[in-house]
């Protein structure tokens, strides 16, 4: 690790003045379960961590009538924990309860879980989230991508071909959760669904955030009645490693009819990937083996597999078919309420 | 890099207290091996997948390898070497004494660290609530099956 400074404010506004107007300055601290390995690995090379610790006004999850506020450092554990969560906002608590090993959702928080690096093998060594060589060709086409896009990727030109990490962001997504951010001019709030962005050139990040900017908190509408949601992963090993691709699906029903839907997909795409043709088609349905498995054939539907990654296509298809039987079988049992 | 770049950190370590200076970035791990030299918490992957680093830090299972040190400052932490009350093992380490949990004893005192943990946080686990307790802890002696019963006898033994 390199030699810097640790500044550890009290408030959001101390923090973010600490913070530095390039990328690469300062970084954030939160639960540091990303940020301790990218610093040991020289990849995040900081003058200065500012931590979000002491900050009093990140923490804890509060619910009203109107829905639940998450602290950006609520812990993986707390959320997936927390009553009002597990009760009406069930593929987000499943999806935090799947972070693998008990060690990493104590430490890690809802806040770094959407702003964590990518676990690209390419850019965690050193060779950028473009992952070009010397001559500005993309490796990952070329390489070993076995775990990398299916989706939003460019194809044989230079661009992102990483899988955007967060577990969490698709469930969110489908609630239509909204992200707040302060920074030195003040707050703002984006929809989750457009804080991710895909780089463009190599120094760019893969959210909307500016380098001065914090995630305060994750803002959820009170659930709906009767909404049915599931998530499904598919993970190679239960333990310590993440998804090789998730459907997150909330289906807003009529009687036993889909009246609308909300399907995204997570590890396939440098950012959480909506299944919108997949949404449109379950509409005025029945949930049914059959209509799942339609879904899961439109959602991916325009896919680009690697030469390595062929298999993601099936795994991202019945991980989709397999959420929506999930989502209905809770209906059934009546297990969900809003 | 002078001293004075280095923080205080007080803490509560198996019970008594200490005062180390450190890097503000150290990690808890080496802290804890080379200042206090509590040796027992062991470093295998140093990124979060093995388990091998873990401790109680206030109550809650965590790798020291992802931790910095200061985040530890306040904090109560038990070490392996915290477990057992003088010569009185924990049920859990006498459990893997007697049914062979440990094989060359990398991983152990995470996975009783973890198993502790479980154990206090849920004294009768099912099958699956022991094998979520200990997803964060690598054997690579694989010896994955004699440590479950282990642990299941370390359950009926608390009884
Ligand atoms: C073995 C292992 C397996 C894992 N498996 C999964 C998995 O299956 N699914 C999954 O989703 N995750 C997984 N993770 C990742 C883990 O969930 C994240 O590392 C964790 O959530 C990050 O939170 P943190 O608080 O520790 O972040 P930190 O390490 O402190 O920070 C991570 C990054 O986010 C930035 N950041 C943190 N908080 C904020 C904020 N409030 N505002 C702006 N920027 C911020 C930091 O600057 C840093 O760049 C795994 C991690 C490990 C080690
Ligand atoms: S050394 Fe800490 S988890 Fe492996
Ligand atoms: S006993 Fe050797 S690693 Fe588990």
């Amino acid at each position: 690790m390199n030699v810097f400074e640790y500044a550890n404010p009290t408030t959001t506004k101390e923090a973010a003045g600490l913070l530095a107007a390039q990328w690469g300055e300062a970084e954030i601290l939160a639960g540091g379960t990303d940020l301790l390995s990218l610093m040991k690995n020289y990849v995040a090379t900081p003058k200065r961590v500012v931590s979000l610790r002491g900050i009093k006004e990140l923490s804890g999850i509060t619910s009203s009538a109107s829905g639940l506020r998450i602290g950006a450092m609520v812990t993986l554990q707390e959320l997936h924990d927390h009553k009002a969560v597990h009760d009406d906002y069930h593929s987000l608590a499943h999806a935090a309860g799947s972070v693998p090993s008990p060690q990493i959702r104590n430490l890690g928080t809802v806040g770094g879980d959407l702003c964590q690096r990518p676990r690209c093998w390419y850019f965690r060594n050193g060779f950028g989230l473009l992952a070009k060589d010397e001559k500005g060709q993309p490796l990952v086409p070329a390489g070993d991508n076995r775990y990398h896009a299916i989706f939003g990727h460019p194809g044989g030109s230079p661009g992102a071909y990483y899988v955007h990490p967060s577990s969490l962001a698709p469930a969110l997504i489908t609630f239509g959760a909204r992200v707040k951010v302060a920074g030195p001019k003040g707050e703002r709030e984006i929809p989750l669904a457009s804080f991710f962005a895909t780089p463009k050139r190599e120094g760019e990040r893969e959210n909307v955030l500016m380098p001065n900017e914090i995630v305060t908190e994750i803002i959820l509408a009170a659930a709906s009645k009767g909404m049915l949601t599931a998530t499904y992963e598919v993970r190679q090993k239960e333990a310590l490693d993440w998804p090789l691709a998730t459907a997150s699906v909330a289906l807003r029903m009529s009687g036993d009819k889909v009246k609308s839907a909300r399907i995204v997909l997570g590890h396939v795409a440098p950012v959480p990937w909506p299944a919108h043709e997949a949404e449109k088609l379950l509409a005025g349905q029945t949930i049914t083996e059959d209509s799942a498995a339609k879904a899961g054939e439109a959602a991916v539907r325009g896919a680009k597999a690697l030469s390595g990654n062929k298999y993601k296509v099936q795994l991202a298809r019945v991980a989709v078919k397999r959420a929506l039987l999930e989502a209905a079988a809770h209906g059934k049992e009546g297990m969900q309420h809003g | 890099m002078p001293d004075a770049a280095k923080v205080r950190i007080a803490f509560r370590v198996n019970g008594s207290e200490h005062i180390v200076h450190a890097w503000p970035m150290a990690r808890l791990l080496d802290v804890l091996r080379e200042e206090l030299r509590l040796t027992g918490t062991k470093e295998g992957c140093g990124e979060g997948e093995c388990g091998a680093c873990a401790v109680l830090l206030d109550g809650a299972l965590v790798n020291s390898c992802l931790v910095p040190a200061l985040h530890a400052d306040g904090a109560s932490i038990i070490t392996i070497e915290g477990v057992a009350q003088g010569e009185q093992l924990h049920a859990v380490q006498q459990a893997f004494l007697e049914h062979g949990g440990a094989q060359c004893g990398i991983c152990t005192p995470g996975m009783v660290l973890a198993a502790v943990n479980l154990l206090e946080k849920c004294p009768n686990p099912t099958e699956a609530d022991i094998r979520n307790g200990l997803a964060g802890n690598l054997c690579r002696c694989t010896g994955y099956m004699k440590i479950f019963e282990s642990v299941v006898a370390a359950c009926k033994q608390q009884r």
